[in-house]
């Protein structure tokens, strides 16, 4: 896994609220077996149009807006534990997600794939949506070892709560398989004296 | 103070502690299925790392399988690549694995159950967010990611943060016509998708103690639905009854100490819970969904809510339903029984008994997809299949088929489709597709009639 300190970046603002897995990567694309891929499909049925036609009033179609942040309505992630929702966001070129809520599961899954979820307030969720709809260069800062998230040209920012131990791993660039084949005695002793 | 059934479980599980961090916590059994495994075993194999205990694991063939000529090579080719995978990776790490066609063949959520692999007390997960059914049984069970179950294959453990509990208690006696589904569905619709997040979920109360476990698992099923982690209903005879005897049940003096222990644990009268709702199960009628997320639902006989929010009205123009209406009398040429929240024997029993001397009316396709090859046998058994084909229905065979489309089972663009399985977003069966999400009895009364009826006007 990538190590995360800091970034900045323009963002992509997505201005809808319970974006849910299936939104995220459709389950039609979920029959590869590795994790390559699906960056092209994510948002598929937003993206294009039935035809097959680019949807032009997408937010990710229009070329004003770049970055590897995207900004999205209450409660991203909702729906089902695909992890591939999270492979698809990081496999566009994703690194930070912003919103005002997170679903429990993509929340960990975003985490185990070295993408950040940055849970915001709502007012300073709409701002910050506010600030690059009407403004597209706005570059948006993300400190994770400060937990802190700034528009930088408004000078204001808001700290984001992480698991202590999370953030170690996002810093360090390692990951929960490292952790616990390294505490295989514990687990070994565990299971001598488990009742069932 | 008491403890939880939650706290029980889980506290018997914690390996360790980490400092400023998670808990390790062992999982007794891990369910795997072709979709979310795949890019699992093989980081474990570029990272040289062998399954720790194989023997915990079973697998099934469920999700992009086909339902019909499931004798036959998969026609699709990237489901049959992912069928084949499974397989090889089964085989090559000496895990259990149903494949199509095996008479132990089904929905992860049917089959484990079916076949006394789930069991009280224990800790479960499967890469599938529906794990949550197996709470039915008072099993800590629940969703992982792929990452997540390659670290249950690198260590039977998992990293995680205690959830806080939540308790939804239900007492009084359910209206004739009202299903687990429709209390379920009434819950979300009165708590909203995220109320849960962060928690895990307890049922209580006289209307889950009567219960058959089909019923609970129903119930269980649906708790994402409303962000919960998952749901549990505490272990009672009706769970004894159920576990005893089955394929991988505890038997003799093991079944004998286990229940010593499985009694012990429902939730101690002083424990306390996080947070608390209470509901009159009077106050429950037949439900159907009317919007894109499974919070959206309204009695049967009730009206679309006006609401003046972006999300709502975007959901009603994909559905293609005005605020304010009723969904009575609604054309509608789909209905789907199935998937793991509600195809299990006594759903295609309600509605067989609801079917039988009627025929599916001329413009509804009415698939029933049975969540397992026992169920299947069981239906065929029982004469269910006669009275479903004397009435048009077209019995399938077993997989998760029309819940999530990824086979062939796909409702066409545009079209309405009553289903009983647990998700109505955009899509969800088909590119276009529009879900109501109802009880077998609701859905197989719109196959009858082939519009959507008040069910309540028609119980004798
Ligand atoms: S039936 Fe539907 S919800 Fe259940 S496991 Fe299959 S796809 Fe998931």
């Amino acid at each position: 896994m990538e190590k995360f300190i800091t970034l900045r970046s323009t963002a992509i603002p997505l201005n809808i609220e319970n974006v849910d897995t299936d939104q995220i990567i459709p389950a039609r694309f979920l029959k590869a077996t590795d994790k390559k891929g699906f960056g092209d499909n994510v948002f598929r049925d937003w993206r294009y149009k039935k035809d097959g036609s680019v949807n032009t009033s997408f937010v990710l179609n229009n070329s004003d807006y770049k970055g590897s942040i995207l900004v999205a309505g209450n409660n991203f992630g909702c729906g089902s534990s695909r992890e591939h929702a999270a492979w698809a966001i990081v496999g566009y070129g994703f690194k930070v997600v912003v919103s005002s809520f997170f679903a429990d599961i993509f929340k960990g899954n975003a985490l185990n794939n070295g993408l950040l979820p940055v849970q915001v307030s709502e007012p300073f969720l709409s701002d910050i949506l506010n600030e690059i709809e009407s403004n597209p260069e706005t570059v948006i800062k993300v400190n994770l070892e400060e937990q802190k998230i700034s528009i930088e040209r408004k000078n204001i920012s808001e700290k984001f709560e992480i698991d202590p131990y999370k953030k170690t791993c996002m810093i360090n660039g390692y990951d929960d398989i490292d952790y616990l084949v390294n505490n295989k005695e514990l687990i070994e002793a565990f299971e001598a004296q488990k009742i069932f | 103070m008491g403890k939880t059934l939650f706290d029980k479980v889980w506290d018997a599980h914690v390996v360790s502690n980490i400092e400023n961090g998670p808990q390790i916590l062992y999982i007794d059994k891990h369910l795997i299925h072709e979709v979310t495994s795949p890019q699992a075993f093989n980081e474990l194999k570029e990272r040289g790392i062998p399954i720790y205990r194989p023997s915990q694991t079973v697998a099934t063939a469920d999700h992009n399988t086909p339902t019909l000529n499931q004798d036959k090579p998969v026609k699709d080719e990237l489901s049959r690549k992912q069928l084949q995978q499974l397989s090889e990776n089964c085989k090559a790490n000496n895990i259990t694995l149903y494949e199509l066609g095996h008479k132990y063949n089904g929905i992860v959520h049917v089959m484990a159950p079916e076949l006394g692999i789930t069991q009280p007390g224990m800790t479960m997960v499967c890469g599938d967010s529906h794990t949550s059914t197996h709470g039915a049984f008072g099993a800590i069970a629940f969703g992982i990611g792929t990452s997540q179950v390659a670290q249950v294959f690198a260590s039977q453990c998992l990293l995680l943060t205690k959830p806080k509990s939540l308790r939804v208690s239900v007492n009084g006696k359910l209206k004739p016509g009202v299903l687990p589904k429709d209390v379920i569905l009434y819950i979300i619709s009165k708590l909203g998708t995220n109320s849960g997040t962060g928690y895990f979920c307890e049922y209580a109360g006289n209307v889950f103690e009567e219960m058959s476990m089909e019923g609970r698992m129903t119930v269980c099923n649906m708790s994402i639905e409303m962000g919960a982690r998952g749901g549990m209903i505490a272990p009672d005879e009706i769970t004894f009854e159920y576990v005893k005897g089955r394929e991988f049940a505890p038997k003799d003096d093991d079944l004998t100490k286990k229940l010593e222990y499985w009694k012990t644990l429902p939730t101690d009268k002083d424990a306390k819970f996080d947070k608390e709702y209470f509901f009159d199960a009077e106050d429950i009628e037949p439900m159907v969904t009317y919007g894109t997320n499974p919070g959206m639902g309204i009695k049967i006989n009730g009206n679309i809510p006006v609401e003046n929010n972006l999300s709502f009205k975007k959901s009603l123009k994909y559905m293609n339903f005005e605020a304010g209406e009723s969904l009575i009398d609604k054309p509608i040429n789909y209905v789907f029984i199935g998937s793991c929240t509600n195809s299990r024997i006594e759903d295609f029993r309600v509605a067989a008994n609801y079917v039988k001397g009627k025929r599916k009316a001329d413009n509804v396709t009415a698939w029933l997809v049975p969540g397992s090859k026992q169920v299947e046998a069981q239906i065929i058994k029982e004469g269910l299949k006669d009275i479903f084909d004397d009435a048009g229905f077209e019995l399938r065979q077993p997989g998760c088929s029309a819940c999530l489309a990824m086979n062939d089972d796909k409702i066409p663009q545009g079209e309405y489709c009553v289903s009983t399985s647990n998700r109505n977003f955009e899509g969800r069966q088909g590119q276009g597709s529009r879900t109501i999400l109802a009880s077998p009895l609701v859905a197989a009364a719109t196959a009858v009639e082939g519009r959507i009826i008040d069910i309540t006007k028609h119980l004798n």
